[in-house]
C-alpha cells in the first residue's frame, strides 16, 4: 500500500518537530548554570536550538532525498519540468522564517530585560546618563543609586554594561567589587572590606556588582557559568551585576585578546555561603593587616629543606614510603 | 531539440571557430583582457590560499595539546593573526569579486570586456606586491593583534609588523575599490540588447549588490586603518586611551566595513550556485526574482548590522537592541535563497558532478553556519559565546563551508570554459568526500568549546577541552590533505585534460555560447538571447498531439495551439476545382 505523499510528509514533520523539541531540552552542550540569569540564558539558547535543529533536518533531509530520488537515470539527457515558482510557497517561506526571527528576538529581549540589560545606570549613552544624573532628583531610580553626587567633570562615562535586574533597579548591590584587568592577571578588590585578591569570591543569593576597567590593552571579564561576559576597556569602567545561587568553583576567563599570554589571564571565582564568604574575608584581612611580612606568607621556601619543599609535590604524584621502598628494592637488585 | 541546442544555434555567428588557448607567458604580463585578469586572480589567490592554510596547519598544530609548545605566545598571535588577514583579503575577497567576476561578467551579458579594461589590470595587479609585503612582515615580526587588530593592542604589539599590515590592507582595499567600480558600471552599461535587468543570470544580480558593498564600506576601513596608523606612527590619540581616544570608536568603524566584508565575501557564490544548480539539475531556478532581490536586501542590510560584532563592548542597551533585530531579519532573505535552492533542485535531473557535489555541501554546511548565526545575533547568548570557539565554529561553516564550498564548485563548473579542458571527475569527487569530512570533524566540536568556555585567540587553554582539541586537529589534516587531489587534478588537467568545447553541461547562459577558453572579445558579433537563461525543460518535453503531420521534438512541426497543422482546409481553396465550395472562410 503505497502512503500518500501528504500524509508521508505530515508523518515526517511530527517526527522532525519531536526530534527537535527533545534535541532542543537534552542536547547536553551548556556547562552549570550558576545563577537565575545563567539558567534564563540556557532556556533562550534551548528554544533557539530546537529550532534549528528542526531547519537542520529540513535542510539536510531534502538535499539526501534530492540525490537519491532525483538523481538522472541512466541515459536520460532531457531536461526537468519548467517550474520557475510558486509563489504561495515563497510567501510561506518568507513569513515563517520572519515571524520565528521576530519571536526570537522578543524573547531575547526578555531575557536581556530580565538579566538587567536595561538597568539605566548601565544601559543609557553616557551624554544621556550625564544629563539625567544632573537633572534635578526625578525618579527614585536614579537618585538612590547615587551614594554620592557625582561631579560631571569627573565621570565622564557611565558604566555600560549589564546593570540590575528589573526588580533590583534604584537599591545599590550587596556586594561591591573593582576588578582591574591587566598584562595578564584579573586583580579584584573588595571595596567594603579593603582587601585585594587575585581571586574572586562572592556570597550565593546576594547582589554582586563588578566594576570592571583595564590598565593597558583592552581585555574582557568572562564568567562562563554566570553568562556574562563584559570588556574591560582601559579609560572607562564597565559593570556586570548578578545574584550567583549555585556554590561552587567556577574559572575566570580573559575574553579579548591582550597579547602573548591572553589564553593563561584565567583565575577562579567562589561562589560561598554567606558564612564561608566572611571567614574568607577576614582570613584575608588578617593577612592584609599584619606588618610582619614573613608571616603573610603561609610559608617562605627559602627557609624550607629540600625534602620539606618537595613533599607536598611528592603527594601529588603519588609518592609515598611504600612507593619508595619498592623502588629502592628493585634498583638494589640490579 | 532542447534549449541548450536552441540557444546554440542562435548564437553559432556569434562564436568564432577557434578556441583561444593563450601562452602562459601572458598571465605574467599587464593584460587588459579581462579573462586573463581573471584567471590571475583565480591562481593568486589560490597561492595565498595555500600559505593561509599551512598558517591554519600550524595554529591546529599547536592547539592539539594545551600548552604552547610548538611555537612561543606571540609567535601564535601572529600566525593567527596573518591567518584571518590572508583568508579574508588575498583568497576570498580577490577569488569572487575578482577573479570569478571579473572572468565571467563580460561574456555572461554578452559584452566584449570590461567597462575599464585598464584599471582593471592595475586592480589586479595591486595584489601580488601587497600580499609580498604583508608576508615580508615575518621577517620583522608580524602584527599580533589579530585581523582585527583592536587598539590599544595593536599599538603596542610589534608595532613594525602592525604598520606593515596597515599598510598591505590599504593598498588591498583599494584594489577592491578598483574593482568594484568596474564590476557596477559594466553591469548597469554593457549589457547586450534585449538583456534586461530581469534577464541577467543571478551571478550578475549577485555581483551588483557586491560591488555596491564594496564601494560603500571598503573606504571606511581606510578610514579606521589610517586613523591607526596616525595612532601608531605620529603619536596621535585618536583610539589611545592614554590620550583621551576611544577604543571603540576604532570597532564601530572597523566593523562598519567588515561586516560587509563577509558579505562581500559570500554573494558571489552565492550567486555562483544560483547558476550551477540548475545546469546541473536541468531545471529553471526556482524564484528568480527572490533570489535577484533577496540579493540586494542582504547587501542593504549588511551594513546596518555591524555593532553584532560589539555586543559586550562599552556599548549601550539600545544599540544592542537595534542591531539585534537587523541581524536577525537579515535571515530571512538568506533563508529565502537556500529555500530557492532546495526547491530547483527538487524534482529535477541530478548530475552528480563535482561542481554539483560542492553547490551542495555549500548549501549542507552554510545552513549551519546561518543557524549559529541567528545564535549569536541573540545578545544575552552572544555574551556568553562571543570571543570564544563558538565564533569561530560560526564563522569557518559561513566562510569555509560558504565560500570556499562555493569557489570549489565555481572552478569545476567553469574550468572547462576557462582553460577549454575538462577536470577529472573521479579525483573531484575523492576531494569532496575529503573536503567535506575533514571540514565538518575540524569545525563542528569547536562549537561546544565555544560553550563550555575556551575563549579564541589563546595559544594555551585549559587541560579539559584537549580531547574536543585534537579532534579539531584531526580534522585539520584531513582538510589539509584533501587539498593534495585538487592541485594534481587542477594542475595536470589544464595540461593534458580532455578538450571540453563550447558547452559541455548544456548550459543556457552566454558565457557558453562561445569557444572554451573564448577568444579575444569574446564574441564575433553581438550574442543574442534566444531562451531565458534558466529556461529549461520547455521545448523539448516530447508532448505527442493528435494532429496530422505533426512531430513532438521539432519546434516548428509541435502542433501548438497556433500551428498552421492545426488548421482546418479551407474547400473554397481546395486543389481541385471540382472540391472547391462556398466563400473562403479564411478571409475577413
Amino acid at each position: 500500500m503505497k502512503i500518500p505523499s501528504a500524509i508521508s510528509a505530515m508523518l515526517i514533520g511530527i517526527a522532525l518537530t519531536l526530534i527537535s523539541l527533545w534535541y532542543g531540552q537534552n542536547h547536553g552542550l551548556l556547562p552549570i548554570a550558576a545563577s537565575n540569569e545563567a539558567a534564563q540564558v540556557d532556556g533562550l539558547f534551548n528554544t533557539m536550538m530546537t529550532i534549528s535543529t528542526g531547519l537542520f533536518l529540513i535542510v539536510q533531509g531534502v538535499l539526501i532525498v534530492s540525490i537519491i530520488r532525483f538523481r538522472r537515470s541512466k541515459g536520460d539527457n532531457t531536461d526537468g519540468p519548467p517550474i520557475h515558482g510558486n509563489v504561495p510557497l515563497e510567501i510561506l517561506w518568507t513569513a515563517i522564517p520572519a515571524v520565528i526571527v521576530v519571536w526570537i528576538s522578543i524573547y531575547s529581549f526578555e531575557v536581556y530585560n530580565e538579566m538587567g540589560g536595561f538597568d539605566p545606570m548601565a544601559s543609557q549613552d553616557p551624554l544621556v546618563a550625564e544629563a539625567s544624573a544632573n537633572a534635578p532628583m526625578r525618579g527614585s531610580a536614579i537618585a538612590a543609586t547615587l551614594s554620592e553626587p557625582q561631579p560631571a567633570a569627573h565621570s565622564h562615562h557611565i558604566a555600560l554594561g549589564v546593570g540590575a535586574s528589573p526588580q533590583n533597579v534604584g537599591r545599590s548591590a550587596d556586594v561591591n567589587i573593582n576588578v582591574t584587568g591587566l598584562q595578564f592577571a584579573w586583580i579584584f578588590n573588595y571595596a567594603e572590606s579593603g582587601i585585594t585578591s587575585g581571586e574572586l569570591h562572592i556570597p550565593a543569593g546576594k547582589e554582586v556588582q563588578l566594576n570592571i576597567s583595564a590598565t593597558d590593552v583592552l581585555h574582557a571579564l568572562w564568567l562562563p557559568e554566570l553568562r556574562l561576559k563584559q570588556d574591560a576597556i582601559p579609560g572607562r569602567p564597565t559593570e556586570i551585576r548578578f545574584t550567583a545561587t549555585r556554590l561552587g568553583e567556577y574559572p575566570i576567563r580573559c575574553a579579548e585578546l591582550c597579547g602573548a599570554y591572553h589564553g593563561a589571564m584565567n583565575s577562579r571565582l567562589f561562589v560561598q555561603t554567606p558564612e564561608e564568604y566572611q571567614s574568607w574575608i577576614q582570613s584575608q584581612q588578617e593577612v592584609a593587616s599584619n606588618p610582619d611580612f614573613d608571616k603573610a606568607l603561609a610559608v617562605n621556601p627559602a627557609s624550607l629543606s629540600d625534602g620539606e619543599f618537595l613533599t607536598p609535590y611528592a603527594k601529588e604524584m603519588g609518592i609515598n614510603a611504600d612507593a619508595l621502598k619498592q623502588l629502592h628494592s628493585t634498583h638494589h637488585h640490579q | 531539440m532542447t534549449q541548450a541546442q536552441l540557444q546554440e544555434n542562435a548564437n553559432m555567428p556569434a562564436h568564432g571557430t577557434e578556441p583561444l588557448f593563450r601562452n602562459w607567458r601572458d598571465y605574467f604580463t599587464f593584460n587588459t583582457d579581462h579573462k586573463v585578469i581573471g584567471i590571475q586572480y583565480l591562481v593568486t589567490a589560490f597561492v595565498f590560499y595555500l600559505i593561509g592554510g599551512s598558517l591554519a596547519t600550524a595554529i591546529r598544530t599547536e592547539l592539539a595539546t594545551p600548552d604552547p609548545d610548538l611555537v612561543t605566545p606571540d609567535v601564535y598571535n601572529s600566525l593567527f593573526t596573518l591567518h584571518g588577514t590572508i583568508m579574508i583579503f588575498l583568497w576570498i575577497i580577490p577569488a569572487g569579486a575578482g577573479g570569478f567576476a571579473n572572468f565571467l561578467l563580460p561574456l555572461m551579458i554578452g559584452a566584449r570586456d570590461m567597462a575599464f579594461p585598464r584599471l582593471n589590470a592595475v586592480a589586479f595587479w595591486i595584489v601580488p606586491p601587497a600580499g609580498l609585503l604583508l608576508l615580508a612582515s615575518f621577517f620583522i615580526g608580524p602584527a599580533q593583534a589579530g585581523w582585527t587588530s583592536y587598539p590599544p593592542l595593536s599599538l603596542i604589539a610589534n608595532k613594525g609588523g602592525e604598520a606593515i599590515w596597515i599598510m598591505s590592507l590599504l593598498l588591498l582595499g583599494t584594489s577592491s575599490i578598483l574593482g568594484g567600480l568596474n564590476f557596477f558600471v559594466t553591469l548597469l552599461k554593457m549589457r547586450t540588447p534585449g538583456m534586461g535587468l530581469n534577464q541577467m543570470p543571478l551571478f550578475c544580480w549577485a555581483m551588483l549588490a557586491t560591488s555596491a558593498l564594496v564601494i560603500l564600506t571598503t573606504p571606511v576601513l581606510a578610514g579606521a586603518l589610517i586613523l591607526l596608523a596616525f595612532d601608531l606612527l605620529a603619536g596621535t590619540a585618536f583610539f589611545n586611551p592614554t590620550g583621551g581616544g576611544d577604543p571603540i570608536v576604532y570597532q564601530h568603524m572597523f566593523w562598519f566595513y567588515s561586516h560587509p566584508a563577509v558579505y562581500i565575501m559570500i554573494l558571489p557564490f552565492f550567486g555562483a550556485i544560483s547558476e550551477i544548480i540548475p545546469v546541473h539539475s536541468r531545471k529553471p531556478i526556482f524564484g528568480y526574482r527572490a533570489i535577484a532581490y533577496s540579493s540586494l536586501a542582504i547587501s542593504f542590510l549588511g551594513m546596518i548590522v555591524w555593532a553584532h560584532h560589539m555586543f559586550t563592548s562599552g556599548t549601550p542597551a539600545w544599540l544592542r537592541m537595534f542591531f539585534m533585530i537587523t541581524t536577525m531579519v537579515i535571515a530571512v532573505p538568506t533563508g529565502i535563497k537556500i529555500f530557492s535552492w532546495l526547491a530547483t533542485m527538487w524534482g529535477g535531473k541530478i548530475r552528480l558532478t563535482s561542481a554539483m557535489l560542492f553547490a551542495m555541501g555549500l548549501i549542507s554546511t552554510f545552513v549551519v553556519g546561518g543557524l549559529t548565526g541567528v545564535m549569536v545575533a541573540a545578545v544575552p547568548f552572544d555574551i556568553h559565546v562571543h570571543d570564544t570557539y563558538f565564533v569561530v565554529a560560526h564563522l569557518h561553516y559561513v566562510l569555509f563551508g560558504g565560500s570556499v564550498f562555493g569557489i570549489y564548485a565555481a572552478i569545476y563548473h567553469w574550468f572547462p570554459k576557462m582553460t577549454g579542458r575538462m577536470l577529472n571527475e573521479t579525483w573531484g569527487i575523492v576531494h569532496f568526500v575529503l573536503t567535506y569530512i575533514g571540514f565538518n570533524v575540524t569545525f563542528m566540536p569547536m562549537h561546544e568549546l565555544g560553550i563550555l568556555g575556551m575563549p579564541r585567540r589563546v595559544a594555551m587553554y585549559d587541560p579539559q577541552f584537549t580531547t574536543l582539541n585534537l579532534i579539531c586537529t584531526l580534522g585539520s589534516y584531513v582538510l589539509a590533505v584533501s587539498t593534495i587531489p585538487f592541485l594534481v587534478n587542477a594542475i595536470w588537467s589544464w595540461m593534458y585534460g580532455p578538450k571540453a568545447g563550447n558547452n559541455p553541461w548544456g548550459a543556457l547562459t552566454l558565457e557558453w555560447m562561445t569557444t572554451s577558453p573564448p577568444a579575444i572579445e569574446n564574441f564575433e558579433v553581438l550574442p543574442v538571447l534566444a531562451t531565458g537563461p534558466y529556461d529549461y525543460g520547455v521545448g523539448d518535453r516530447a508532448t505527442e498531439v493528435n494532429v496530422a503531420m505533426s512531430e513532438a521534438d521539432d519546434p516548428m512541426l509541435s502542433a501548438g495551439p497556433s500551428s498552421v497543422l492545426r488548421a482546418d482546409p479551407d474547400p473554397a481553396v481546395a486543389v481541385h476545382p471540382d472540391d472547391r465550395q462556398g466563400e473562403s472562410q479564411n478571409r475577413e
